[in-house]
């Protein structure tokens, strides 16, 4: 299996970063760097990390079960997560989950047909201060209103959503 | 960049450069005294730093509140085994939202910070454990990583000291567990992150069965100015054996929710009431999470106090990793406290059965009560369960959902019973029709 030069050179520095017989902790960062660019953990990924870390396919899998991040089917091009921890709830966090559930027709992990959009309740993301927060891939978007939420995904359907940080 | 207005009555201490254009260049680091604790730090023993950092009353940031430089001279010396130098920015506390500051404005001041840490203990390797989520992070700190190469402060004979440290990224992949310091060095070694029987503590066993100092980003972040300016000047920004300032993460009902660095000890009410200019649409206070979703709640009337390790411990609950959430008089507690144990019952990584079972029982209890199917006795039964939970697990997660639950329910009570007035209200008897 072959990644992009980026993702290559980065495995390699990961596979140095650990001490001698330690590839096993590239396990995590592989599976999420390789599913940034796949769009999933797919069966190939695991046996790919695997090999190259040197445990077997059956350690890949345990830890992909762990971490709540790593996905085994692929998510919507663009991953929705939008937080109802305490401090987004104070703030509308359920609300907005809510409008976003009925607004997108979503359910918790669901996609929509064409692929482009899934959506995710969220547990505490680090945006507490800015809240209510979601996450669109990595982006975050903070003091997100129903209105703001709408906008949002008309600029995905668009394709006129870019990478401005709010 | 910083996403609230800051707050004159800050204290500016570890995010003085936050403000600054190009806050995470090594040249705006340098031109502000950036790498000077270092070169400070290669011409003194570590006992000499391990005293400074003990004269500083520097307390752990990620929650326990530990004293750093104590928890540094548990690190046994001259064992023959490699050492490492963990950072812990896995910031997943609900409430917490600092790391991903410091990492973001200043991730030079916590390179150094971790690179004094690896000169006292002669470690030659570091790594920085980013959650998965914070991935745009781990460009801005890799940027950094390899600026301090090219400048010679990492690498090879760091300073002409013969002594070499490299510094890595590591990344988690979604899980507040591995927040906890043994199941991050067990998520570091590839595995899943559960946590591990302590003893014996990382300091003596940790990252690859080798001795390790494992620091949250805040602590380590706000090594550098103790070394720089002093311990004893650095305790004096604070309380009695809670030295310094620290980014209080206020997040909730306020006119204006933000991170701001505050001297330890600042008071709760003037920070709500005078930094966050106060409950927003003027309402009345009900209640504060003073230290993350983890630390038992306080009611308003329980709130004038100041806020330090050892001032929250005193009032029963915790300054934890120093997440605030404010709530209003018309916040549901029931609902927070489900909200509560969502949470943890989603984050228990199952290795405990108190934790993994109890979290869950409270979270299926919770929610019928919520819906309006709760009893009398279900009040007593959350007390009960969480009591049971409390001190019977390997980590800290099991009492973290534990504490606040039984806190809202003894404080809260009120609010529980009339939840069941609530519920009996709504159960109407259809009129039966009379011909």
């Amino acid at each position: 299996m072959t990644f992009s030069p980026a993702l290559e050179a980065r495995f390699a520095k990961l596979l140095n970063s650990y001490p001698p017989g330690r590839t096993r902790s590239a396990v995590v960062p592989m599976l999420l760097y390789g599913q940034d660019e796949l769009g999933y953990v797919s069966q190939e990924l695991v046996e790919e990390v695997a090999r190259r870390c040197g445990v077997t396919t059956l350690q890949v899998d345990e830890v992909i079960g762990y971490y709540s991040m790593l996905h085994r089917k692929p998510l919507g091009k663009y991953h929705v997560q939008v937080c109802t921890n305490i401090a987004c709830q104070a703030v509308g966090g359920e609300e907005l989950y809510e409008h976003a559930c009925r607004t997108l027709r979503l359910g918790n992990k669901d996609t929509t047909l064409d692929g482009l959009i899934s959506l995710e309740e969220v547990e505490c993301m680090g945006a507490c201060s800015w809240a209510p927060a979601i996450q669109i891939n990595y982006d975050f978007h903070h003091f997100v209103t129903p209105e703001r939420f709408d906008r949002l995904i008309q600029a995905l359907r668009d394709g006129t959503y870019g990478r401005k940080a709010s | 960049m910083r996403y609230n207005e800051p707050s004159p009555l800050e204290v500016r201490v570890i995010s003085q450069r936050f403000d600054l254009p190009n806050p995470a260049s090594i040249d705006t680091y340098l031109a502000n005294e950036g790498y000077i604790a270092i070169k400070k730090a290669v011409a003194m023993t570590p006992e000499a730093i391990i005293e400074e950092l003990k004269a500083s009353s520097l307390r752990g940031r990620g929650g326990a509140g530990f004293p750093t430089g104590m928890k540094w001279s548990f690190v046994p010396r001259n064992t023959g085994k490699p050492t490492y130098v963990i950072c812990n920015s896995d910031e997943s506390e609900p409430g917490t939202c600092k790391d991903r500051l410091l990492m973001e404005n200043d991730p030079h001041q916590l390179i150094e910070g971790m690179l004094i840490a690896g000169w006292t203990i002669r470690s030659n390797k570091g790594y920085i454990f980013v959650r998965g989520e914070y991935r745009y992070l781990i460009d801005i700190v890799e940027k950094a990583i390899s600026e301090a190469y090219e400048r010679g402060y990492l690498g090879k004979n760091i300073l002409g000291s013969g002594w070499d440290f490299d510094l890595y990224t590591h990344t988690g992949a979604g899980a507040y567990e591995c927040g906890e310091e043994s199941a991050l060095l067990e998520s570091l070694e590839g595995k899943r992150g559960v946590p591990r029987l302590k003893p014996p503590f990382p300091a003596v066993v940790g990252a690859f069965q080798s001795p390790t100092i494992l620091n949250n980003c805040e602590t380590f972040s706000s090594i550098p100015v103790i070394l720089r300016t002093g311990g004893g000047w650095y305790a004096s920004l604070g309380t009695p054996r809670n030295g310094g300032t620290r980014l209080m993460c206020v997040s909730g009902h306020v006119n204006r929710p933000g991170v701001y660095e505050l001297p330890m000890g600042f008071p709760i009410m003037r920070l709500i009431n005078e930094v966050c200019g106060g409950i927003r649409g003027g309402k009345k206070l009900k209640a504060v999470i003073p230290g993350g979703s983890s630390s038992p709640v306080l009611r308003a009337d329980e709130c004038d106090i100041p806020l330090d390790f050892d001032s929250l411990a005193k009032a029963k609950t915790m300054a934890g990793s120093g997440g605030l959430v404010v709530l209003d008089e018309d916040t549901d507690i029931v609902a927070v406290a489900l909200r509560t144990i969502k949470f943890y019952a989603h984050e228990s990584c199952g290795w405990c059965i108190p934790c993994r079972e109890g979290t869950n029982w409270l979270k299926r209890i919770l929610t019928r009560f919520h819906e309006g199917g709760g009893t009398q006795d279900d009040i007593g039964l959350i007390a009960e369960l969480s009591a049971n939970m409390l001190g019977r697990t390997f980590c800290a997660l099991g009492d973290a959902a534990a504490m606040p639950t039984a806190a809202f329910v003894a404080k809260f009570r009120d609010e529980f019973e009339a939840y069941l007035q609530k519920s009996r209200s709504t159960v109407s008897v259809p009129e039966l029709a009379v011909v």
